[in-house]
């Protein structure tokens, strides 16, 4: 099935007596059950430079949306990161599917997540019943953010039909500062590096590169952060890349070193300290992002990494494996999960994994 | 303003109810005498005041629980409080209604500068947060102007912002984690000093929900490191009209300045008369301001002359020292004490598009003009966050509800021109009954279901945020069923 608007939605929800496996570009994996559905809402409706924010179908591709800010000389603040390379699927991410899965790029650390960027959205319900959350504009503490509810589900209460983010500038200029050291290093050079006044926006670590540090902006300003975090860093050997900066921020948001290789892939989401002594413990490569607060790795087939990352502050997500992808919650938490799941979908057609 | 009878059952009970909240608490921490109970009526919106049937001031999250299944065995409605200082009427008591105050709960538990967090006690004042962390050279971002006395606790019920939010965000933007306690008084951890949930972001809709979804007792936030330097510069113009596309064309040039702050002449007049900061005889004024190390700051600001002189301003003036930046700040400042000089005043808070700025304050003082009103405007222009103070004299009869006759219309000017009616300062009671003007019913549905889950009883702070009419059934069903937990909630005890 697929809908081209949100009156299409809502009926192909109503009318749906099976589970429904709801695809956006398809970039998150075509598997699993359920009956398809196809979110083609596309466009978009309203985009105002002037006030920073934009307004699409969540079935517009994400490159459209790009395209249309970058003549503008605006970004989406998250850096939406492309992980079909990585995960080996083909097809194009929507808006709408990067914002049901919260997934966000290296600019995290700086200007929030992808949930930090939306302000608004539209969706269809269980039951299918369209409902809006927050609006077009900044700030806005009308009612309960359901935004924020949304915004990660995973489609879980509701499918998205229309979402709206806020914008920034697009940085004229940028720099990464490099320092070739070990992982066992790296969240040392990191940490030092975020808690200068440098105003970082990049933070990782990538085999054969070390740890590397962005900064963007004003060229003027950009040179005099650069010079200065380096100089605080020279303890570490650090060095100013200007010509390859983009590249390897490329290469951190896709998880390049990773492209076209067996094994399981995961992600720990964890306190940025115990990234080293996690990574010790793992039996396989890994690339660190977001201060170390984001640990990728490629282990093994078949590794229970969960086992052998503990003990861990934070959480893994199983991107490519057999292992369950979710870190089980809390039970208070997953009862009021379920709970809200009951709430928004009570027929149980929107979680295809649940209904089995 | 509406408010719904308060439960017979309830009052009748005050002796009982008091005697098992003081069982489970240390003597001091429970408050019934009448004389004192006054000092809870009202919160920031004090034209609204109503004396609770009892309050509490626990001291551990241990305690919270245990009041909040007292009230929710006696079906007793919980009204959680910070600091008091909401002023949507966020932190009204009902006859009722027991408040919880976290005024007692104030200590910083842990300071991490290697992952950039700290955690506190929810009950800690804003700035008080930044005090802990400055000495070595990291701040607190979201900074609400009433930073000096606000809670965290109430600034996470809240989402409250601050004149930086334009670059730094909300509270939203910059909370990691929360200890909360359900109705039923159960302890949950919601996030941590991690990014993103596994799940549903349930801290993400915590966030903001009024004291209506649980009580928060601890908080995990982002700190940063202070930046360089600041400075600021003022603007002044010959109308509104052109300080708004002024504030356009700086965003779209493509600098983020930490602030853009927006004066209108009866503002600015007004702050004249109180502190003489030295403001230009204009229209409107701009106060932008840019952070990072000297040499960036100058930048920016050369950036933004440019651009200024483009629209042919008034004065363009610069602070060349830490002197002069203060006296640009000290109107704006300044500019809610000021108002309060004149008299009473009620402080909007709609957002808008930015781009609709020019036409939302013409429409803005055309209606002032059909009220007979002053409305005086000063807000954060980078953002649209509208703070149109509406003048007015409660002694005079009529006045009061005049004013707020005539706020409403504002609010709905703002929803209209594609904006929202409270920016940061929430719903609470104050614009309770405008909701159904900018959601539809099922839109309200949906958030209510939200309610439902996490306060099946509905016994927090239940007549606030919905109009009560939307609300009416829900609570009726709480209050008469003494609340029962909803047992695939929280499961059996
Ligand atoms: C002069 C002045 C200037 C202001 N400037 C700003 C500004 O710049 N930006 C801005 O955003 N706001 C501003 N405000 C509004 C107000 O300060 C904020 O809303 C603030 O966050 C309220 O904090 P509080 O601790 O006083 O909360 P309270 O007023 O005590 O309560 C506010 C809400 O939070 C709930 N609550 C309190 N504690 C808890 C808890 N532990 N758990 C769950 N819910 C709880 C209450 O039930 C209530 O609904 C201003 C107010 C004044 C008087």
């Amino acid at each position: 099935m697929r809908v081209e608007s949100e009156a299409e939605l809502v009926e192909a929800v109503r009318g749906a007596r099976a589970p429904l496996r709801v695809v956006g570009g398809g970039t998150r994996g075509e598997v699993g059950a359920g009956e398809r559905l196809e979110v083609a809402i596309s466009g978009v409706r309203l985009y105002e430079p002037g006030a920073l924010t934009l307004i699409a179908g969540a079935g517009t591709p994400l490159s459209e949306i790009e395209a249309v800010v970058a003549a503008e000389g605006q970004r989406l603040p998250f850096e939406p990161p492309r992980w079909g390379a990585l995960l080996g699927l083909a097809g194009e991410s929507t808006i709408g599917g990067v914002a049901a899965a919260n997934v966000s790029g290296p600019r995290r650390v700086q200007a929030g997540a992808c949930r930090d960027s939306l302000i608004g959205l539209r969706f269809v319900d269980g039951a299918g019943i369209a409902v809006q959350a927050g609006g077009r504009v900044m700030k806005n503490v009308t009612g309960y953010d359901l935004v924020k509810l949304l915004a990660g589900s995973r489609g879980r209460l509701g499918v998205l039909s229309e979402v709206a983010f806020k914008l920034l500038p697009a940085a004229p200029a940028q720099a990464t500062v490099r320092a070739e050291v070990p992982l066992s290093e790296a969240g040392r050079v990191l940490a030092a590096a975020l808690a200068s006044p440098f105003d970082v926006s990049g933070a990782g670590w990538l085999p054969g590169q070390g740890a590397v540090l962005r900064l963007e902006g004003l060229e003027g300003s950009v040179g005099y952060r650069a010079g200065r975090l380096a100089a605080l860093l020279a303890p570490w050997g650090a060095r100013i890349e200007r010509e390859g900066s983009v590249a390897i921020w490329r290469d951190l948001a896709e998880v390049r070193p990773f492209h076209g290789r067996a094994g399981d892939i995961w992600r720990f989401s964890v306190k940025p300290s115990e990234a080293a002594a996690i990574a010790a413990r793992l039996d396989g490569e890994v690339v660190l992002d977001w201060g170390g607060g984001l640990i990728w790795a490629l282990l093994p087939e078949g590794t229970d990494a969960r086992a052998q990352a503990a003990p861990y502050t934070g959480h893994a997500t199983c991107l490519r494996g057999r292992a369950p992808r979710a870190e089980p919650e809390a039970p208070a938490v997953a009862a009021l999960s379920r709970a809200l799941q009951a709430r928004f979908d009570p027929r149980g057609i929107l979680d295809p994994e649940r209904a089995g | 303003m509406d408010m719904p009878v308060p439960a017979a059952r309830v009052l009748a009970r005050k002796q009982e109810i008091v005697a098992r909240l003081r069982a489970v608490l240390p003597s001091d921490s429970v408050i019934d005498d009448p004389a004192e109970t006054r000092a809870y009526e009202c919160d920031a919106l004090s034209a609204w005041r109503c004396a609770p049937l009892a309050v509490v001031l626990p001291r551990t999250t241990a305690e919270v629980a245990a009041v909040l299944r007292i009230c929710t065995e006696e079906g007793v409605p919980v009204v959680p409080r910070g600091a008091g200082t909401s002023l949507a009427g966020g932190a009204m008591p009902t006859a009722d209604s027991v408040v919880l105050g976290l005024a007692r709960m104030t200590r910083v538990l842990e300071v991490d500068f290697e992952n950039r967090f700290i955690r506190v006690e929810a009950g800690r004042t804003n700035l008080s947060v930044t005090a802990a962390i400055e000495g070595e050279g990291w701040f607190y971002a979201p900074d609400p102007s009433s930073q000096l006395a606000c809670a965290i606790a109430g600034n996470i019920a809240m989402n409250s912002g601050g004149a930086h939010c334009l670059k730094y965000g909300v509270t939203t933007n910059n909370l990691l984690g929360v200890t909360f306690v359900t109705g039923a008084g159960e302890v949950v951890e919601l996030g941590g000093p991690f990014c993103d949930a596994p799940g549903l972001d349930l801290l993400g809709v915590v966030c903001g929900s009024e004291g209506q979804l649980g009580v928060v007792t601890e908080a995990v936030l982002r700190i940063l490191p202070k930046p360089e330097g600041a400075r600021p510069v003022l603007i002044g113009f010959a109308a509104n009209e052109i300080a708004g596309a002024c504030v356009a064309d700086i965003i779209r040039a493509g600098i983020l300045p930490v602030a853009i702050e927006f004066m209108d002449r009866p503002c600015i007049e007004a702050t004249e008369a109180f502190c003489a900061a030295g403001y230009p005889d204009c229209e409107a004024l701009l106060i932008v301001e840019c952070e990072g190390s000297p040499g960036e700051i100058a930048e920016q600001l050369g950036l933004i002359r440019e651009i200024a002189l483009r629209h042919d301003p008034v004065e363009f003036r610069e602070a060349r020292d830490a002197e002069e930046a203060r006296r640009i700040w000290l109107g704006r400042k300044s500019a809610f004490g000021a108002m309060g000089q004149k008299g009473d005043y009620i402080c909007l808070d709609g957002t808008i598009p930015v781009s609709a700025l020019p036409e939302v304050l013409r429409g803005i003082a055309a209606l002032g003009r059909d009220f007979g009103l002053e409305v005086a405007n000063v807000f954060h222009a980078g953002d649209g966050n509208m703070h149109p103070l509406i003048l007015y004299d409660a002694n005079t009869p009529g006045q009061q509800e005049r004013a707020e006759a005539l706020g409403a219309e504002i609010l709905k000017l703002c929803v209209a021109a594609g904006g929202c009616l409270t920016g940061e300062h929430g719903v609470g009671i104050e614009k309770r009954d405008l909701m159904g003007v900018q959601f539809t019913a099922a839109d309200l549905e949906a958030q209510m279901r939200v309610k439902d889950v996490f306060d099946p009883p509905w016994l927090l702070n239940p007549a606030k945020v919905f109009p009560l009419a939307a609300s009416a059934g829900r609570r009726a069903g709480g209050a008469s069923r003494g609340a029962a937990p909803d047992p695939e909630v929280f499961g059996p005890r």
